[in-house]
C-alpha cells in the first residue's frame, strides 16, 4: 500500500569527492531538524546516512541519496553506479574491507560501514550487481502519535 | 567539566569557538581516529578526542551530536574544515599532548567513557 509522503528530497553524491564527504548527511540532518523530529532518531539516521555517503565516495563513481518521510518512518535509498559488491555476506562482516590508505586516513574504511548502517536503522536491505552498482534501502521508524491521526484505524476498545 | 577547564588542563589552543567554551559542559569523552568507531559507539554530548583533522571529523561530531573536538599532538585542521565547524557551532581545540596523556588527564579529572556499555 502506498503511504502518504510528507517530504521527499534527493541529494547527489560524487565518487572520490572526499572534500565534500558528509555534506549529504549534514543536509539531510538539517532537514530533519527543521521538521522538529526527535534528536535521537535524527542521530541514528544521520549516522547511517554518513556511512552510506562515505561508501559512495570511497567506492563508486556517483550516487544519490533519496530521502522520503512518511508518517511512520524516515526511509532512505542510496543508489550508486560503481563496482558493486561481489560477496554481500562478506561485506557485512565487521572488519572486512577493501579500503585504500586514503580512505583509512579519512577515518573510514575499517569494514564497519555496512554493519553500522544496519545497527543504526530499523530496516536495512542491500542489493548489488557487480560491475553496475549497489543500492541500500534503510529506514528508521517514527513513533506513532498516541491518538489516531487519520492514517491508522481508530483504536478499538 | 567545562571546555574552559579542559583548555586550562591541557593548555589548549582554541581553533574555533572561544565564546562557546564557557557554556559547553562535557561529562564524557570518546577517543578515536576511526570515525566509524565514533559513529558506532559514542554517545551524544561527548567530547571527541582525535588526531584526525579531515572534514570527516567535523561531520562525525555533527551527525553524532558531539559537543566539541579536541585534536591531539598539536594537530590543526585546514581552513575549510574550521569553516564547517563554525557553521555547525562545534568548538575545536588542540593540545600539544599526545592521545594517551590527553585521555589520561581527562579521565583523571572525572570525564567518563562515552561508549556503549
Amino acid at each position: 500500500m502506498d503511504e502518504l509522503v510528507l517530504y521527499r528530497e534527493t541529494f547527489t553524491i560524487t565518487g572520490d569527492d572526499f572534500e565534500h564527504g558528509g555534506d549529504a548527511a549534514a543536509a539531510v540532518k538539517a532537514v530533519l531538524k527543521d521538521l522538529g523530529l526527535d534528536p535521537a532518531i535524527i542521530r541514528r539516521l544521520s549516522i547511517a546516512n554518513f556511512e552510506a555517503e562515505m561508501n559512495v565516495i570511497m567506492y563508486a563513481d556517483k550516487g544519490r541519496m533519496d530521502l522520503v518521510i512518511t508518517p511512520s518512518a524516515i526511509r532512505v535509498v542510496v543508489a550508486d553506479r560503481g563496482p558493486g559488491i561481489e560477496d554481500i555476506d562478506l561485506a557485512m562482516q565487521e572488519g572486512y574491507s577493501t579500503a585504500t590508505a586514503e580512505m583509512r586516513a579519512r577515518g573510514f574504511g575499517a569494514g564497519m560501514g555496512l554493519p553500522n548502517i544496519e545497527r543504526s536503522t530499523d530496516s536495512f536491505e542491500i542489493e548489488s550487481v557487480p560491475g553496475k552498482g549497489t543500492t541500500l534501502r534503510y529506514s528508521v521508524s517514527l513513533p506513532q502519535a498516541p491518538k489516531g491521526q487519520g492514517q491508522e484505524a481508530p483504536e478499538q476498545r | 567539566m567545562k571546555l574552559t577547564e579542559i583548555r586550562r588542563l591541557l593548555d589548549c589552543d582554541v581553533i574555533y569557538g572561544e565564546d562557546l567554551l564557557d557554556d559547553t559542559e562535557v561529562h564524557s569523552c570518546f577517543a578515536a581516529d576511526l570515525m566509524s568507531d565514533v559513529l558506532a559507539f559514542s554517545r551524544s554530548g561527548a567530547l571527541l578526542v582525535t588526531g584526525l583533522t579531515s572534514l570527516q571529523s567535523v561531520h562525525t561530531a555533527d551527525v553524532a551530536d558531539l559537543a566539541a573536538i579536541l585534536f591531539v599532538h598539536d594537530k590543526r585542521p585546514g581552513d575549510p574544515v574550521v569553516e564547517v565547524a563554525r557553521h555547525k557551532k562545534i568548538p575545536l581545540l588542540t593540545t600539544r599532548r599526545l592521545m594517551f596523556e590527553t585521555c589520561g588527564l581527562l579521565f583523571g579529572h572525572g570525564l567518563q567513557t562515552a561508549g556503549k556499555e
